[in-house]
């Protein structure tokens, strides 16, 4: 009779957390294995057509691109920074459609709040499930860009994690600011937000063709630090530059974590 | 028992009423429409246009695009582009929700408003949102100095017939899925984004490998984009393409409309 | 007396101005069944979720097992089965799934649950949909099985929101025979209902709620014996003659409810009072005497029926 109180009691718990986030995985492997391979399938397509399009199309129109002291082939100047969009895009739509229906269609937290989960576990579990998609979607990515000769160095495995750091920022965000909207309407500036954010952020150029104020701009976007981030894996460019993307990145993240639980 | 109900008149104008009732419900959204349809544009303009306008004229120059500036060369199809996704959301979203999430088609049908008239009646709001996002985006594009004033006006039928022609088809598509959990995202990844950027949106289509090619030809945004081009700046096609195209965009348009009327009076009956 | 399970002081809750609850104390001790009863908008609900830690309140105290809900959220959930008046399923899990995962947020072993979900199943009658998705089940397939859910954890307290609500007879039938026999064991039970019937039979105490305060608080009998007479007298003359002779039937009884279908008298003797009135040559159209039920406290209290 006294099993669930006494697990409960037995850990630490606090009006936030009851320590049980990985049960939200199992509850997102439990749904995802019913529904179809529909959503996995697409969101690994995207990106690859992206690099078939810009990459061959607009390849033939553009040449070579220099970036920093390299001369490179535009696909190959590309292919980083479309990780790093696709990184972003899938973080953000598991953080915040997905986030937005079960906060407000479905009910589902509501639900998983009526029982000893608490706030936090649900946050981690939700942004866990968003990385492991992300993750799954990289490595797609990254074994199609092998097969088509893009990857310049063995550094560029080193991509993926930077990419789910990349994923990990924009699901926490995403979902820090889903948590204040109540309406579609209001759900819509997110892609306002964002794609001027992918559009201006580095992925499809080099942002030294803008003025200087403008570069100044986009550098205080996230996603420029995270297409730099990953670029520099990519081409095993490592210097001190990265440790600036990745604190930039765990900053922003934690604060936005603070931001939804504390508020 | 009867309140003045002129059946005759809803008969005649039942596809109005319910354009209009469309109209309302948009407008409760202008905000973001008008965000959206007027930041897109802007975004890719400038982003797209300029910034890699600065890689092309390092590159090739403007030999890839029969001589046409880079910005200037994507924005017919980005005009075309805004009127496509415009009537999309439009027609595909109104149409599932009348149809499953709130049912209210079947409540209008209960009227004496037929389910061809709100068929016609979706489709009509959404090409009033085309009309409107086109015409800021030529504003836009006039502002911008991409196009001159004259008969480049032509961009903004052309890109609605192209919006037409697509939102027809997807007005059929969207009352023929029982089934729209993964229509979404099968629609946005596999159809709309593939046709923006395999269209000659932004490269000539004869720039990529044969294979690819056909998606473009039957693609609306490609027959769209090749007649706006050829509007505003004397693209070179032959007359016998411009033919072809508006062909192309017609039928689609006839055709689509028809089977969505059908579609729309089998599944009210049902 | 020992001290009690959930005891709630000056429990306020506002929505902007709105006042939903309005300052209520109560109390609940271990192993008793308690019911709230109210008419529509009432603020049941509201108390509900204030007990099951899913709301904030405005003011006031909540102590459920000595612990603050809103401070103490998971470990005095841990503590609860909740059936919330709308059913809260799953929508993309099949039916045995929902009650495995749901069992799982409380921190249950598998092996525990896999046995649980059998017994549930049978409980709920849905052995023959368990691999159903949640969406294709009738309403009350729904209803039975958010209950079903609620009893996963093995709870020390259940909280039902209107839970026969959308069932059939026989469902309910069930439901009140496993409510008492958990209650036997010792659970404590926390319910609203629109049935005077269902509080009649299952709640020790009540309290009956209107426009967010109490209006009284007793067991069903002692409540009825309280707010009402013996007997009922209904009496109907049609819906434009009710009026009419009210005046005149006021004189005859010491309390009079007019309904727009019917009349209701309340008196120590019904027969009597039905012979007085065809004496005085008023042919009602139909008449019929029965006991006092909830039902005529509630309409004393609130002036309202219950089953609007
Ligand atoms: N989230 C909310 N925001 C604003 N007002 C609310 C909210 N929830 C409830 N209310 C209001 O509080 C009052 C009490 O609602 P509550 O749901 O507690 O009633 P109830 O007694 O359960 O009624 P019912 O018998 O209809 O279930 C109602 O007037 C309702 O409109
Ligand atoms: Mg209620």
């Amino acid at each position: 009779m006294k099993t669930a109180v006494q697990i409960a009691e037995s850990r630490k718990s606090s009006a936030m957390y009851a320590g049980r986030p990985w049960v939200l995985l199992e509850r997102g492997w439990i749904a995802f294995r019913s529904t179809n391979w529909v959503p996995v399938v697409t969101g690994f397509v995207e990106p690859v057509l992206f690099l078939l399009a810009f990459g061959y199309g607009m390849g033939n129109l553009v040449g070579d691109v220099t970036t920093g002291s390299k001369t490179i082939d535009y696909t190959l100047f590309i292919a980083p920074g479309l990780l790093a969009n696709s990184a972003m895009n899938g973080a953000i739509y598991d953080s915040t459609w997905n986030v937005f229906w079960k906060l407000n269609e479905s009910k589902l937290y509501k639900t998983m709040l009526s029982t000893p989960l608490g706030p936090l576990d649900i946050a981690l579990g939700e942004i866990t499930w968003a990385l492991i998609r992300g993750l799954v979607y990289s490595l797609g990515f990254l074994t199609v860009v092998t097969a088509l000769g893009l990857t310049p160095s063995f550094w560029a495995i080193l991509a993926i994690p930077a990419a789910s750091l990349v994923a990990f920022g924009f699901a926490s965000f995403g979902m820090a600011i889903t948590s204040f909207f109540k309406t579609y309407q209001q759900m819509g500036f997110i892609n306002i937000v964002l794609l001027p954010m992918t559009l201006f952020s580095g992925s499809l150029y080099p942002i030294s063709v803008y003025p200087d104020w403008l570069e100044k701009l986009i550098m205080a976007l996230p996603l420029w630090h995270g297409i730099e981030m990953v670029r520099a894996f990519w081409f095993g460019d490592l210097n001190s530059g990265v440790l600036i993307h990745i604190a930039t990145g765990l900053f922003v993240t934690s604060r936005r974590l603070r931001a939804l639980f504390l508020r | 028992m009867n309140a003045g109900i002129d059946v005759p008149t809803i008969q005649r104008f039942g596809a109005l009423y319910i354009a209009s009732a469309r109209l309302k419900s948009m407008s409760k959204w202008r905000t973001i429409i008008a965000a959206v349809d007027i930041g897109n544009p802007l975004f890719y303009l400038i982003a797209v246009g300029i910034g890699i306008g600065v890689l092309v004229e390092q590159g090739s120059g403007t030999s890839g695009t029969n001589g046409i500036k880079y910005i200037a060369f994507i924005a017919p199809a980005l005009l075309a582009n805004t009127a496509i996704t415009g009537i999309m959301d439009e027609t595909v979203f109104p149409t599932i929700e009348g149809f499953k999430w709130r049912k209210l088609f079947f409540a209008q049908n209960s009227t004496p408003i037929t389910g061809r008239q709100i068929a016609i009646g979706v489709y009509l709001a959404a090409l009033c949102r085309a009309i409107f996002s086109v015409s800021v985006y030529y504003i836009l594009l006039l502002a911008f100095d991409v196009v001159n004033f004259g008969i480049s006006i032509l961009l903004m039928p052309i890109a609605v017939l192209g919006g037409g022609g697509f939102g027809a088809l997807m007005l059929f598509a969207a009352a023929k899925i029982e089934k729209e959990d993964q229509f979404f995202n099968i629609l946005g990844r596999l159809v709309i984004m593939p046709m923006f950027l395999f269209s000659g949106t932004f490269f000539p289509l004869t720039s990529m490998p044969i294979y690819l090619q056909p998606i473009g030809w039957i693609s609306p945004l490609w027959h769209a984009t090749e007649l706006g081009r050829e509007a505003a700046f004397d693209y070179g096609i032959s007359s016998t393409m411009v033919i072809v195209h508006l062909t192309f965009l017609i039928t689609m348009l006839v055709t689509g409309l028809t089977l969505a009327t059908r579609q729309f009076e089998k599944r009210l009956a049902k | 007396m020992s001290k009690p399970l959930i005891s709630v002081r000056g429990l306020t809750k506002k929505f902007g101005d709105f006042t939903a609850v309005a300052g209520i104390d109560f109390d609940v001790a271990k192993g008793e069944s308690f019911g709230l009863l109210g008419p529509n908008g009432a603020g049941k609900s509201t108390t509900m979720r204030i007990l099951a830690a899913t709301s904030t309140r405005t003011s006031g105290t909540v102590e459920i097992l000595d612990k603050d809900p809103e401070q103490f959220g998971p470990l005095v959930r841990a503590h609860l089965g909740v059936v919330p008046q709308q059913d809260n399923l799953d929508g993309e899990l099949t039916v045995s799934e929902n009650l495995y995962i749901y069992g799982r947020y409380f921190g249950l072993s598998k092996k525990f649950i896999k046995g649980k979900i059998e017994e549930l199943l049978e409980f709920a009658q849905l052995e023959e949909k368990r691999d159903v998705k949640v969406e294709a089940l009738s309403g009350g397939m729904k209803r039975r099985l958010t209950i079903a859910r609620g009893l996963v954890s093995e709870p020390d307290i259940l909280l039902l929101d209107e839970p026969t609500t959308g069932l059939d007879p026989q469902a309910r039938h069930i439901l009140w025979d496993r409510l008492f026999r958990l209650k036997e064991q010792g659970v404590t039970l926390v319910l609203t209902t629109h049935f005077m019937d269902e509080a009649e039979q299952l709640c020790d105490r009540l309290v009956v709620m209107d426009n967010g305060a109490i209006m009284a608080e007793g067991s069903p009998s002692g409540l009825i014996k309280q707010y009402s007479s013996k007997e009922v007298l209904e009496v109907r003359f049609g819906s434009d003659r009710n009026k009419e002779v009210a005046p005149q039937l006021a004189t005859m009884c010491e309390r009079m409810e007019t309904l727009p279908d019917r009349v209701l008298m309340y008196t120590e003797d019904g027969e009597a009072l039905l012979e007085q009135i065809m004496q005085a040559k008023l042919h009602p159209t139909t008449s019929l005497v029965r006991r006092s039920s909830l039902e005529d406290v509630f309409l004393r209290l609130t002036g309202r029926t219950l089953i609007e």
